[in-house]
């Protein structure tokens, strides 16, 4: 029977909250956090969001009659308390995939964080977590390469990969700074790594620093018998400047580049993705701004969602968070989104803040890196935490020891490897870790010097954005 | 500057050359290389073993000694075939690997017996 037009202003609730609704395989799930204005009732909002972030608006339209509203409407299915806050709730919300075209992470967040999060019956709202259904995975390009490839191509296996991002951060000349490179490499290092604000700036253009950097890369190799790679910055102003970059790094024979992906964009980040899988480039991704986003435990996108944007855009490594250096991170959290990027099949698991299974098809992962604040006292307990399938990028902790960035990046080396030694004999990093160290550093003068450097130094800051799981 | 050291290293000096995983370790002795065997079968990986000259290191085919040992998990077989192929080829490199057909990679990789660096 059809329906007739009634012109007004009907509740949302009405229309966008249906507990009783069967999950499709194919919908896109969300989990948000709702902070409500006084007074309006739980199913209201979370109706309101359902249906602000799909396809409602605040008053009837004649035209909502030309189509099958039923059918495109994402709608609110099901409510929870937020354990230890009751300020807030969860509001879990269904969306059919025909609202979003395919292969397209910038439809989905226009979407699902759009105008909704200015929506007025709102005090606050945060996104927790999406769930892509594989049909939708499937639509979207992914890592250029993936974990194994990478290991391939730059000849590392059964150990995490080492990194060091070159400082200062600004101002160097491209001569200078490729010497930098250049000096940690030889010293052991897989991987040296532009800061995120090295665009082209007038003290050091883009192309001089890609020249410079490739010859220490290539002496390098040659001087070690080891494979190398520098992350060059492409990160540009407009996306045709980028690619230009991107172009001349693969005529010179870099194996990989990088781009900051909420900065510089979503659509530069996917066109470049989609360009490095077609020329074998490497894609190293950076998360300036991420903080901006997911640091308030009440407002924003939680950083499991960037994560999950980052694979389906595209990036072969992403920036996690060390649990143990300088930046936010809590331990459990962390865990959660680095599965999130590497594995192929993740359980829901509310203790590491994980709503929804996540099945992600044949696309590849994402290896992550752990970077701020780490230096060789670290080492047990990154290995520990993260395993093989990672980059361990120390950049003070390279470049601040005494000897310089060579021995710096011999004593990480060492400590890497004696730790993954150690971790297969069976050995407890976090609990011998001191021991395995001591040891190794008897044959490396620079290990020694680099634990004598940094024995005091922590960051024990308590966390600002903790799992809520602490019943009141 | 009297007690910082030089960082040994240059494209002259062929003891400057490195094999990637453990070789900025001292060299392992039986017992090291038995417990990372054990590591490799305790993974369910497959064990392999690989040689080549050194000159030819850089390259990503080395010659594989026989097949992988697919399925085998004695340690004391897999060590005496480690040893076999050192003895066959006493001027090459010799590396153990253990393949993991899940993630199609190495999960393991090292140079357990050193030929003479070019």
């Amino acid at each position: 029977m059809a329906k007739t037009y009634n012109a007004g202003v009907k509740e949302y609730r009405e229309t966008y909250w249906e507990p009783d609704y069967t999950i499709k395989e194919t919908d896109i799930l969300a989990c948000f956090k709702i902070t409500p204005q006084e007074g309006v009732p739980r199913e209201e909002v979370a109706a309101a969001v359902a249906a602000e972030s799909s396809t409602g608006t605040w008053t009837t339209v004649w035209t909502d009659l030309l189509t099958d509203l039923d059918y495109y409407k994402g709608r609110a299915y099901a409510i929870e308390d937020v354990p230890g806050d009751d300020t807030c709730f969860y509001a879990f919300v269904a969306y059919p995939i025909d609202l979003f075209e395919e292969g397209s992470v910038v439809n989905v967040l226009t979407s699902l964080v759009g105008n909704v999060f200015g929506f007025k019956a709102l005090r606050a709202l945060r996104l927790e977590d999406i769930r892509f259904p594989v049909a939708y995975v499937m639509t979207c390009n992914g890592p250029p390469q993936g974990i194994q490839v990478e290991r391939d191509i730059m000849n590392k296996y059964g150990r995490p990969l080492l990194g060091c991002t070159i400082k200062p951060k600004l101002g160097l000349s491209a001569k200078n700074y490729g010497r930098a490179c250049y000096e940690g490499l030889r010293g052991g290092l897989d991987f040296t790594k532009d800061d995120e604000n090295v665009n082209s700036q007038p003290f050091m253009r883009w192309r001089h620093r890609f020249d410079f950097v490739m010859e220490a890369i290539l002496k390098a190799e040659a001087e070690t018998g080891e494979r190398k790679g520098h992350y060059l910055n492409v990160t540009a102003p407009s996306a045709d400047e980028m690619m230009q970059r991107a172009e001349y790094a693969k005529e010179i024979g870099a194996p990989i580049i990088m781009h900051d992906y909420l900065t510089g964009g979503l659509s530069a980040n996917t066109q470049l993705a989609r360009w490095c899988q077609d020329n074998g480039m490497l894609l190293h991704i950076h998360r300036a701004m991420h903080a901006v986003l997911d640091r308030n435990p009440h407002h924003g996108i939680h950083f499991r969602v960037l994560t999950k944007i980052l694979r389906l855009s595209g990036g072969d490594h992403l920036h996690s968070g060390t649990v143990v250096g300088k930046l936010e991170g809590d331990r459990d959290a962390t865990l959660g989104w680095i599965d999130i990027m590497r594995d192929s099949f993740i359980k829901e698991d509310r203790t590491r803040g994980i709503f929804f299974d996540q099945d992600w098809g044949s696309m590849p992962g994402v290896l992550p890196v752990a970077s701020g604040g780490i230096h060789v006292w670290h080492m047990p307990a990154l290995v520990s935490i993260f395993g093989d399938d990672s980059v361990l990028q120390f950049g003070g902790g390279t470049l601040g020891h005494p000897w310089g960035n060579a021995a710096g990046a011999a004593a990480n080396r060492v400590a890497v490897e004696a730790c993954v030694q150690a971790r297969n004999e069976g050995r407890e990093l976090e609990k011998e870790g001191k021991d395995i160290l001591t040891n190794a550093a008897k044959n490396s003068p620079e290990l020694g010097a680099a634990m004598e450097t940094w024995k005091e130094i922590k960051f024990e800051f308590d966390t600002v954005d903790k799992l809520d799981v602490s019943h009141k | 500057m009297s007690d910082m050291q030089d960082y040994k290293s240059s494209l002259s000096d062929a003891s400057s050359r490195k094999f990637e995983t453990f070789s900025y370790l001292p060299t392992m002795n039986d017992d090291q290389i038995r417990k990372q065997i054990e590591y490799i079968v305790s993974k369910g990986w497959n064990p392999g073993i690989e040689h080549c000259e050194p000159e030819n290191a850089f390259q990503n085919y080395w010659y594989m000694w026989k097949l992988p040992m697919f399925g085998e998990t004695d340690v004391d077989a897999i060590l005496a075939e480690c040893a076999a192929c050192h003895k066959a080829h006493p001027k090459n490199h010799v590396r153990l690997m253990g393949f993991d057909n899940y993630a199609q990679s190495a999960g393991a990789s090292m140079v357990i017996y050193h030929g003479k660096a070019v």
